[in-house]
Protein backbone atom coordinates (compact mmCIF):
# COMPACT_ATOMS: atom_id res chain seq x y z
CA UNK A 1 0.00 0.00 0.00
CA UNK A 2 2.69 2.33 1.21
CA UNK A 3 4.87 1.37 -1.87
CA UNK A 4 1.73 2.11 -4.32
CA UNK A 5 2.19 5.95 -2.88
CA UNK A 6 5.95 5.72 -2.37
CA UNK A 7 8.70 8.38 -4.48
CA UNK A 8 10.30 7.46 -7.20
CA UNK A 9 9.93 4.72 -10.56
CA UNK A 10 7.94 2.38 -7.94
CA UNK A 11 5.33 4.42 -6.72
CA UNK A 12 3.05 7.26 -7.65
CA UNK A 13 3.28 9.61 -5.22
CA UNK A 14 5.96 11.86 -7.24
CA UNK A 15 3.24 11.89 -10.06
CA UNK A 16 0.48 12.72 -8.38
CA UNK A 17 1.85 15.46 -6.68
CA UNK A 18 3.23 17.07 -9.95
CA UNK A 19 -0.60 16.54 -10.75
CA UNK A 20 -1.04 18.61 -7.70
CA UNK A 21 1.50 21.12 -8.78
CA UNK A 22 -0.75 21.64 -11.78
CA UNK A 23 -3.93 21.91 -10.24
CA UNK A 24 -2.59 24.63 -8.25
CA UNK A 25 -0.88 26.75 -11.02
CA UNK A 26 -4.11 26.40 -13.17
CA UNK A 27 -6.43 28.10 -9.79
CA UNK A 28 -3.81 30.45 -8.86
CA UNK A 29 -3.47 31.99 -12.77
CA UNK A 30 -7.14 31.60 -12.88
CA UNK A 31 -7.77 33.54 -10.01
CA UNK A 32 -6.77 37.04 -11.57
CA UNK A 33 -8.36 36.23 -14.80
CA UNK A 34 -11.62 36.02 -13.12
CA UNK A 35 -11.15 38.64 -10.97
CA UNK A 36 -10.41 41.44 -13.55
CA UNK A 37 -13.24 39.93 -15.45
CA UNK A 38 -15.77 40.01 -12.61
CA UNK A 39 -14.76 44.02 -12.27
CA UNK A 40 -15.24 44.66 -15.47
CA UNK A 41 -18.68 42.69 -15.52
CA UNK A 42 -19.25 44.44 -12.69
CA UNK A 43 -18.82 47.85 -13.89
CA UNK A 44 -20.55 47.03 -17.04
CA UNK A 45 -23.67 46.06 -14.92
CA UNK A 46 -23.22 49.08 -12.96
CA UNK A 47 -22.43 51.50 -16.06
CA UNK A 48 -24.60 54.59 -17.02
CA UNK A 49 -25.25 52.58 -20.75
CA UNK A 50 -28.14 50.55 -21.48
CA UNK A 51 -26.11 48.62 -24.04
CA UNK A 52 -23.16 47.91 -21.64
CA UNK A 53 -26.26 46.99 -18.64
CA UNK A 54 -27.36 44.40 -20.68
CA UNK A 55 -23.96 43.15 -21.99
CA UNK A 56 -23.04 42.39 -18.20
CA UNK A 57 -26.37 41.20 -17.54
CA UNK A 58 -26.31 38.47 -20.39
CA UNK A 59 -22.47 37.31 -19.95
CA UNK A 60 -23.30 37.12 -15.70
CA UNK A 61 -26.79 35.05 -16.78
CA UNK A 62 -25.58 32.67 -19.61
CA UNK A 63 -22.24 32.08 -17.47
CA UNK A 64 -24.10 31.17 -14.17
CA UNK A 65 -26.96 29.13 -16.06
CA UNK A 66 -23.98 26.64 -18.19
CA UNK A 67 -22.77 23.50 -16.58
CA UNK A 68 -19.02 24.32 -16.36
CA UNK A 69 -18.08 21.43 -18.20
CA UNK A 70 -20.00 22.76 -21.29
CA UNK A 71 -18.58 26.30 -21.05
CA UNK A 72 -14.72 23.92 -20.80
CA UNK A 73 -15.63 22.31 -24.15
CA UNK A 74 -16.65 25.39 -25.89
CA UNK A 75 -14.02 27.17 -24.80
CA UNK A 76 -11.78 24.21 -25.63
CA UNK A 77 -13.21 23.12 -29.11
CA UNK A 78 -14.48 26.70 -30.39
CA UNK A 79 -11.36 28.50 -29.60
CA UNK A 80 -9.33 26.23 -31.05
CA UNK A 81 -11.17 25.74 -34.19
CA UNK A 82 -11.73 29.73 -33.94
CA UNK A 83 -7.73 30.01 -33.61
CA UNK A 84 -7.09 27.77 -36.36
CA UNK A 85 -9.62 29.36 -38.64
CA UNK A 86 -7.54 32.74 -38.22
CA UNK A 87 -4.46 30.92 -38.73
CA UNK A 88 -5.09 29.65 -41.87
CA UNK A 89 -6.33 33.21 -42.91
CA UNK A 90 -3.20 34.74 -42.10
CA UNK A 91 -1.12 31.93 -43.33
CA UNK A 92 -2.95 29.07 -45.60
CA UNK A 93 0.40 27.01 -44.94
CA UNK A 94 0.59 27.10 -40.96
CA UNK A 95 0.12 23.37 -39.36
CA UNK A 96 -2.99 23.09 -37.48
CA UNK A 97 -2.33 23.53 -33.61
CA UNK A 98 -4.41 22.71 -30.92
CA UNK A 99 -5.47 25.21 -28.24
CA UNK A 100 -3.35 24.08 -24.90
CA UNK A 101 -5.93 22.52 -22.78
CA UNK A 102 -4.46 25.09 -19.57
CA UNK A 103 -5.22 27.91 -21.03
CA UNK A 104 -8.51 26.56 -22.21
CA UNK A 105 -9.06 25.70 -18.38
CA UNK A 106 -7.60 29.23 -17.77
CA UNK A 107 -10.13 31.03 -19.93
CA UNK A 108 -13.47 28.23 -18.95
CA UNK A 109 -12.93 28.57 -15.83
CA UNK A 110 -11.78 32.49 -15.82
CA UNK A 111 -15.48 33.21 -17.30
CA UNK A 112 -17.06 31.14 -14.76
CA UNK A 113 -15.26 33.02 -11.96
CA UNK A 114 -16.06 36.31 -13.28
CA UNK A 115 -19.68 35.90 -13.75
CA UNK A 116 -20.25 34.78 -10.21
CA UNK A 117 -17.61 36.82 -8.95
CA UNK A 118 -19.23 40.33 -10.63
CA UNK A 119 -22.61 39.39 -8.49
CA UNK A 120 -20.55 39.43 -5.48
CA UNK A 121 -18.44 42.69 -6.09
CA UNK A 122 -22.04 44.36 -7.18
CA UNK A 123 -23.33 43.17 -4.07
CA UNK A 124 -20.18 45.10 -2.05
CA UNK A 125 -20.45 47.59 -3.93
CA UNK A 126 -23.80 48.40 -3.42
CA UNK A 127 -23.67 48.06 0.52
CA UNK A 128 -20.84 50.84 0.92
CA UNK A 129 -21.92 53.51 2.71
CA UNK A 130 -22.74 56.14 -0.12
CA UNK A 131 -21.94 59.44 2.02
CA UNK A 132 -18.48 58.46 2.29
CA UNK A 133 -18.02 58.82 -1.84
CA UNK A 134 -20.13 62.57 -1.19
CA UNK A 135 -17.82 63.13 1.54
CA UNK A 136 -14.88 62.38 -0.94
CA UNK A 137 -16.80 64.74 -3.36
CA UNK A 138 -17.15 67.47 -1.18
CA UNK A 139 -13.50 67.51 -0.40
CA UNK A 140 -12.77 67.58 -4.32
CA UNK A 141 -11.41 64.02 -5.14
CA UNK A 142 -11.63 62.88 -8.52
CA UNK A 143 -13.80 59.69 -8.81
CA UNK A 144 -10.71 57.64 -9.50
CA UNK A 145 -9.38 59.03 -6.46
CA UNK A 146 -12.27 57.98 -4.34
CA UNK A 147 -12.51 54.68 -5.78
CA UNK A 148 -9.01 53.68 -5.10
CA UNK A 149 -9.22 55.30 -1.22
CA UNK A 150 -12.39 54.93 -0.52
CA UNK A 151 -14.25 52.81 -2.03
CA UNK A 152 -11.93 49.64 -3.09
CA UNK A 153 -10.45 49.28 0.36
CA UNK A 154 -14.23 48.72 1.60
CA UNK A 155 -14.85 47.18 -1.53
CA UNK A 156 -12.29 43.87 -0.41
CA UNK A 157 -13.84 43.54 3.19
CA UNK A 158 -17.47 43.12 1.91
CA UNK A 159 -16.68 40.97 -0.87
CA UNK A 160 -14.37 38.88 0.64
CA UNK A 161 -17.02 36.19 1.81
CA UNK A 162 -18.28 35.79 -1.32
CA UNK A 163 -14.76 35.67 -3.09
CA UNK A 164 -13.56 33.46 -0.96
CA UNK A 165 -16.35 30.31 -1.56
CA UNK A 166 -15.93 30.94 -5.35
CA UNK A 167 -12.22 30.46 -4.82
CA UNK A 168 -13.03 27.00 -3.41
CA UNK A 169 -15.63 26.41 -6.45
CA UNK A 170 -13.04 26.54 -8.60
CA UNK A 171 -10.56 24.57 -6.99
CA UNK A 172 -12.82 21.94 -7.28
CA UNK A 173 -13.74 23.30 -10.70
CA UNK A 174 -10.51 22.77 -11.58
CA UNK A 175 -10.58 18.86 -11.86
CA UNK A 176 -12.90 19.06 -14.89
CA UNK A 177 -9.38 20.43 -17.14
CA UNK A 178 -9.17 16.12 -16.30
CA UNK A 179 -11.71 15.58 -19.24
CA UNK A 180 -9.82 17.46 -21.78
CA UNK A 181 -6.37 15.86 -20.79
CA UNK A 182 -4.12 18.56 -18.54
CA UNK A 183 -2.28 15.91 -16.72
CA UNK A 184 -3.77 17.45 -13.31
CA UNK A 185 -4.31 15.65 -10.27
CA UNK A 186 -7.09 14.35 -11.09
CA UNK A 187 -5.97 12.97 -14.76
CA UNK A 188 -3.08 11.63 -12.70
CA UNK A 189 -4.84 9.51 -10.13
CA UNK A 190 -6.84 8.23 -13.26
CA UNK A 191 -3.40 6.90 -14.86
CA UNK A 192 -2.01 5.42 -11.68
CA UNK A 193 -5.99 3.42 -11.42
CA UNK A 194 -5.52 2.25 -14.93
CA UNK A 195 -1.99 0.78 -13.98
CA UNK A 196 -2.54 -0.34 -10.56
CA UNK A 197 -6.21 -1.30 -11.53
CA UNK A 198 -6.50 0.35 -7.31
CA UNK A 199 -9.46 3.07 -8.06
CA UNK A 200 -10.97 3.34 -4.64
CA UNK A 201 -7.59 3.83 -3.16
CA UNK A 202 -6.00 6.14 -5.20
CA UNK A 203 -9.34 7.93 -5.97
CA UNK A 204 -9.93 8.44 -2.45
CA UNK A 205 -6.47 9.91 -2.14
CA UNK A 206 -7.61 12.84 -4.84
CA UNK A 207 -10.27 13.48 -2.79
CA UNK A 208 -8.38 13.40 0.23
CA UNK A 209 -5.94 16.22 -1.32
CA UNK A 210 -8.93 18.20 -2.60
CA UNK A 211 -10.32 17.79 0.77
CA UNK A 212 -7.07 19.30 2.31
CA UNK A 213 -6.86 21.94 -0.16
CA UNK A 214 -10.02 23.46 0.92
CA UNK A 215 -9.95 22.94 4.65
CA UNK A 216 -6.65 25.09 4.01
CA UNK A 217 -7.99 28.02 1.95
CA UNK A 218 -11.00 27.90 4.55
CA UNK A 219 -8.33 28.86 7.26
CA UNK A 220 -5.96 31.13 5.39
CA UNK A 221 -9.53 33.06 3.83
CA UNK A 222 -10.77 33.25 7.94
CA UNK A 223 -7.33 34.76 8.45
CA UNK A 224 -7.71 36.77 5.32
CA UNK A 225 -11.14 37.93 6.77
CA UNK A 226 -9.95 38.93 9.74
CA UNK A 227 -7.65 41.32 8.68
CA UNK A 228 -9.86 42.86 6.28
CA UNK A 229 -11.95 43.62 9.55
CA UNK A 230 -9.43 44.74 11.84
CA UNK A 231 -10.50 48.58 11.27
CA UNK A 232 -14.15 47.75 12.25
CA UNK A 233 -15.79 48.65 15.39
CA UNK A 234 -17.60 46.29 16.72
CA UNK A 235 -21.36 46.85 18.74
CA UNK B 1 -23.71 23.26 -42.10
CA UNK B 2 -26.47 25.98 -41.14
CA UNK B 3 -26.79 26.01 -37.14
CA UNK B 4 -30.82 24.95 -38.34
CA UNK B 5 -30.15 22.09 -40.08
CA UNK B 6 -27.96 20.69 -37.66
CA UNK B 7 -30.90 21.23 -34.83
CA UNK B 8 -33.35 19.38 -37.39
CA UNK B 9 -30.20 16.36 -37.93
CA UNK B 10 -29.56 16.00 -34.49
CA UNK B 11 -32.98 16.73 -32.37
CA UNK B 12 -33.97 13.47 -31.32
CA UNK B 13 -30.79 13.26 -29.73
CA UNK B 14 -30.94 16.27 -28.02
CA UNK B 15 -34.41 15.25 -26.88
CA UNK B 16 -33.10 11.90 -25.16
CA UNK B 17 -30.29 13.32 -23.31
CA UNK B 18 -32.74 16.27 -21.99
CA UNK B 19 -35.01 13.80 -21.00
CA UNK B 20 -32.11 12.25 -19.45
CA UNK B 21 -30.65 15.33 -17.44
CA UNK B 22 -34.14 16.38 -16.36
CA UNK B 23 -34.71 12.30 -14.45
CA UNK B 24 -30.95 12.11 -13.14
CA UNK B 25 -31.39 15.74 -11.88
CA UNK B 26 -34.90 15.61 -10.57
CA UNK B 27 -34.52 12.11 -8.95
CA UNK B 28 -31.22 13.59 -7.22
CA UNK B 29 -32.50 16.25 -5.98
CA UNK B 30 -36.02 14.07 -4.61
CA UNK B 31 -33.48 11.83 -3.24
CA UNK B 32 -31.78 14.28 -1.24
CA UNK B 33 -35.28 16.22 -0.81
CA UNK B 34 -36.39 13.14 1.16
CA UNK B 35 -33.18 12.39 3.44
CA UNK B 36 -32.16 16.11 4.15
CA UNK B 37 -35.08 16.92 6.92
CA UNK B 38 -33.57 14.47 8.95
CA UNK B 39 -30.44 15.11 9.01
CA UNK B 40 -31.33 18.88 9.26
CA UNK B 41 -32.49 17.91 12.41
CA UNK B 42 -30.05 16.48 14.09
CA UNK B 43 -27.72 19.24 12.65
CA UNK B 44 -29.48 21.53 14.66
CA UNK B 45 -30.89 19.73 17.46
CA UNK B 46 -28.57 16.89 18.41
CA UNK B 47 -25.51 16.35 20.67
CA UNK B 48 -22.72 17.51 18.71
CA UNK B 49 -20.78 13.82 19.80
CA UNK B 50 -23.70 12.81 17.49
CA UNK B 51 -23.31 15.52 14.72
CA UNK B 52 -19.29 14.69 14.12
CA UNK B 53 -20.22 11.60 11.35
CA UNK B 54 -22.60 14.01 9.97
CA UNK B 55 -19.99 16.93 9.56
CA UNK B 56 -17.31 14.75 8.62
CA UNK B 57 -19.56 13.61 5.63
CA UNK B 58 -20.68 17.21 4.95
CA UNK B 59 -17.77 18.92 5.28
CA UNK B 60 -16.50 16.16 2.30
CA UNK B 61 -19.26 16.74 0.27
CA UNK B 62 -18.35 20.28 0.49
CA UNK B 63 -14.48 20.16 -0.01
CA UNK B 64 -13.99 17.40 -3.11
CA UNK B 65 -15.13 17.90 -6.51
CA UNK B 66 -18.09 16.27 -7.90
CA UNK B 67 -16.39 14.84 -10.58
CA UNK B 68 -13.84 12.98 -8.00
CA UNK B 69 -16.87 12.12 -5.65
CA UNK B 70 -18.53 10.64 -9.02
CA UNK B 71 -15.18 8.32 -9.88
CA UNK B 72 -14.98 6.73 -6.47
CA UNK B 73 -17.82 5.16 -6.72
CA UNK B 74 -18.30 4.46 -10.30
CA UNK B 75 -15.11 3.18 -10.58
CA UNK B 76 -13.90 2.46 -7.03
CA UNK B 77 -16.64 0.32 -6.22
CA UNK B 78 -14.69 -1.77 -9.15
CA UNK B 79 -11.97 -2.26 -6.15
CA UNK B 80 -14.72 -4.02 -4.08
CA UNK B 81 -16.29 -6.26 -6.64
CA UNK B 82 -16.06 -9.33 -4.77
CA UNK B 83 -17.82 -8.47 -1.62
CA UNK B 84 -20.36 -6.34 -3.81
CA UNK B 85 -21.26 -9.55 -5.54
CA UNK B 86 -21.76 -11.63 -2.67
CA UNK B 87 -24.18 -8.68 -1.56
CA UNK B 88 -25.76 -8.88 -4.42
CA UNK B 89 -25.22 -4.91 -4.78
CA UNK B 90 -22.57 -5.13 -8.21
CA UNK B 91 -25.41 -4.62 -10.56
CA UNK B 92 -26.46 -1.43 -9.07
CA UNK B 93 -23.00 -0.59 -9.20
CA UNK B 94 -22.24 -1.43 -13.16
CA UNK B 95 -24.67 0.94 -14.26
CA UNK B 96 -23.15 4.04 -14.01
CA UNK B 97 -26.42 5.69 -14.21
CA UNK B 98 -27.25 4.46 -10.58
CA UNK B 99 -23.92 5.38 -10.00
CA UNK B 100 -24.16 8.93 -11.14
CA UNK B 101 -27.44 9.36 -9.18
CA UNK B 102 -26.31 7.92 -5.89
CA UNK B 103 -23.20 10.07 -6.30
CA UNK B 104 -25.60 13.36 -6.61
CA UNK B 105 -27.69 12.42 -4.54
CA UNK B 106 -25.25 12.02 -1.59
CA UNK B 107 -23.51 15.45 -2.89
CA UNK B 108 -26.95 17.46 -2.76
CA UNK B 109 -27.89 15.76 0.43
CA UNK B 110 -24.85 17.57 1.84
CA UNK B 111 -25.62 20.68 0.41
CA UNK B 112 -29.51 20.87 1.24
CA UNK B 113 -29.12 19.45 4.81
CA UNK B 114 -26.60 22.83 5.49
CA UNK B 115 -29.32 24.99 3.77
CA UNK B 116 -32.28 23.52 5.63
CA UNK B 117 -30.52 23.66 8.86
CA UNK B 118 -29.54 27.47 8.22
CA UNK B 119 -34.28 27.41 8.05
CA UNK B 120 -34.80 25.50 11.33
CA UNK B 121 -32.25 27.83 12.55
CA UNK B 122 -34.14 30.91 11.48
CA UNK B 123 -37.57 29.61 12.81
CA UNK B 124 -38.23 32.63 15.30
CA UNK B 125 -38.40 31.06 18.95
CA UNK B 126 -41.29 32.54 20.16
CA UNK B 127 -43.50 30.50 17.52
CA UNK B 128 -42.34 27.26 19.28
CA UNK B 129 -43.22 28.24 22.13
CA UNK B 130 -46.48 29.66 21.02
CA UNK B 131 -47.11 26.27 20.01
CA UNK B 132 -46.15 24.33 22.98
CA UNK B 133 -48.17 26.99 25.33
CA UNK B 134 -51.26 25.28 23.34
CA UNK B 135 -50.18 21.82 24.55
CA UNK B 136 -49.19 20.46 20.92
CA UNK B 137 -47.00 17.99 21.21
CA UNK B 138 -43.33 17.73 19.47
CA UNK B 139 -44.25 15.77 16.36
CA UNK B 140 -46.52 18.74 15.54
CA UNK B 141 -44.89 21.31 16.33
CA UNK B 142 -42.14 20.07 13.52
CA UNK B 143 -45.14 19.36 11.01
CA UNK B 144 -46.85 22.34 11.54
CA UNK B 145 -44.32 25.16 12.69
CA UNK B 146 -41.02 24.13 12.74
CA UNK B 147 -40.88 22.92 8.76
CA UNK B 148 -42.95 25.06 6.87
CA UNK B 149 -41.27 28.28 8.52
CA UNK B 150 -38.14 26.46 7.64
CA UNK B 151 -38.91 25.93 3.80
CA UNK B 152 -39.81 29.38 3.32
CA UNK B 153 -36.54 30.22 4.87
CA UNK B 154 -34.79 27.87 2.75
CA UNK B 155 -36.29 28.02 -0.34
CA UNK B 156 -34.53 30.30 -2.83
CA UNK B 157 -31.16 28.60 -1.33
CA UNK B 158 -32.68 24.94 -2.56
CA UNK B 159 -33.86 26.31 -5.45
CA UNK B 160 -30.40 27.63 -6.57
CA UNK B 161 -28.86 23.57 -5.20
CA UNK B 162 -30.84 22.32 -7.63
CA UNK B 163 -29.76 24.66 -10.37
CA UNK B 164 -26.50 23.50 -9.09
CA UNK B 165 -27.65 20.15 -9.16
CA UNK B 166 -28.30 20.17 -12.73
CA UNK B 167 -25.21 22.12 -14.02
CA UNK B 168 -23.39 19.21 -12.05
CA UNK B 169 -25.49 16.37 -13.86
CA UNK B 170 -23.53 17.32 -17.28
CA UNK B 171 -20.41 15.39 -15.34
CA UNK B 172 -22.52 12.37 -15.60
CA UNK B 173 -21.28 12.41 -19.49
CA UNK B 174 -18.00 11.56 -18.32
CA UNK B 175 -18.91 7.79 -16.89
CA UNK B 176 -20.88 7.16 -20.23
CA UNK B 177 -24.31 8.39 -18.89
CA UNK B 178 -26.27 9.44 -22.40
CA UNK B 179 -27.44 12.90 -20.69
CA UNK B 180 -27.61 16.16 -22.68
CA UNK B 181 -23.71 16.92 -22.74
CA UNK B 182 -22.87 13.23 -23.63
CA UNK B 183 -25.01 13.55 -26.93
CA UNK B 184 -23.83 16.94 -27.61
CA UNK B 185 -20.01 15.50 -27.33
CA UNK B 186 -21.55 12.66 -29.69
CA UNK B 187 -22.81 15.09 -32.53
CA UNK B 188 -19.81 17.01 -32.18
CA UNK B 189 -17.39 14.28 -32.53
CA UNK B 190 -19.01 12.91 -35.55
CA UNK B 191 -19.58 16.26 -37.60
CA UNK B 192 -17.31 18.69 -35.77
CA UNK B 193 -20.24 21.15 -36.15
CA UNK B 194 -19.42 23.71 -33.00
CA UNK B 195 -23.14 25.09 -33.32
CA UNK B 196 -24.72 21.66 -31.79
CA UNK B 197 -22.92 23.11 -28.41
CA UNK B 198 -24.67 26.27 -28.94
CA UNK B 199 -27.81 24.67 -28.97
CA UNK B 200 -27.14 22.45 -26.02
CA UNK B 201 -26.26 25.94 -23.84
CA UNK B 202 -29.79 27.37 -25.37
CA UNK B 203 -30.89 23.80 -24.03
CA UNK B 204 -29.59 24.15 -20.70
CA UNK B 205 -30.26 28.32 -20.37
CA UNK B 206 -34.31 26.91 -21.12
CA UNK B 207 -33.96 24.52 -18.78
CA UNK B 208 -32.63 27.02 -16.21
CA UNK B 209 -35.20 29.49 -16.80
CA UNK B 210 -37.82 27.21 -16.46
CA UNK B 211 -37.21 25.68 -13.29
CA UNK B 212 -36.22 29.28 -11.81
CA UNK B 213 -39.76 30.41 -13.11
CA UNK B 214 -42.06 27.59 -11.53
CA UNK B 215 -39.66 27.93 -8.27
CA UNK B 216 -40.97 31.15 -7.74
CA UNK B 217 -44.67 30.12 -8.30
CA UNK B 218 -43.88 27.87 -5.99
CA UNK B 219 -42.37 30.31 -3.58
CA UNK B 220 -45.09 33.04 -3.69
CA UNK B 221 -47.79 30.02 -3.30
CA UNK B 222 -45.09 28.99 0.39
CA UNK B 223 -45.64 32.89 1.36
CA UNK B 224 -48.98 33.39 0.24
CA UNK B 225 -50.01 34.65 4.25
CA UNK B 226 -47.19 36.72 4.01
CA UNK B 227 -47.87 38.40 0.31
CA UNK B 228 -51.03 38.85 1.36
CA UNK B 229 -50.57 40.66 4.39
CA UNK B 230 -47.68 42.94 2.33
CA UNK B 231 -50.36 44.16 -0.93
CA UNK B 232 -53.82 43.40 -0.18
CA UNK B 233 -55.50 42.72 -3.41
CA UNK B 234 -58.07 45.11 -4.43
CA UNK B 235 -61.49 44.83 -2.87
CA UNK B 236 -60.20 42.51 -0.09
CA UNK B 237 -61.26 43.70 3.08
CA UNK B 238 -57.59 45.19 4.79
CA UNK B 239 -56.67 43.49 7.89
CA UNK B 240 -57.64 46.18 10.46
CA UNK B 241 -61.57 45.56 8.54
CA UNK B 242 -61.22 41.55 9.28
CA UNK B 243 -60.72 42.25 12.95
CA UNK B 244 -63.51 44.65 13.71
Amino acid sequence: MLELLSYGDTGWGDEILRGLAITIQLAIVTLPVGLCLGFMAAFASMSRYRALRALGFGYTTLMRGLPEILTLFVVYNGVGLLWNMLLKWWNPDAPGSDFSPFWAGVVALGMVFGAFACEVLRGAFNSLDHGQAEAGRAIGMTRAKIFRRIQLPQLWRFALPGLGNLWINMLKDTALVSIIALNDLMRMTSVAVGVTKQPFTFYLLACLLYWAMCILSELVLARMEKHANRGVRRA
Amino acid sequence: MHPIETLLDSWPKLLDGTLMTLKLTLMGALIAGLLSPGFALIRSHASPLAQAPLRLYISFMRGTPILAQLFLIFYGSGQFRPVLQEWGLWNFFRDPFNCALLAFALNSTAYQTEILRGGIQGVAHGEIEAARAIGMNRLKILRRVVFPHAYRIAWPALGNEVILLMKASALASVVTVFDLMAQTRRVFSRSFDFSVYLWAALIYLCLTAAFVLVWRLAERRLGRHILARQQPRPGAPTPRETQA
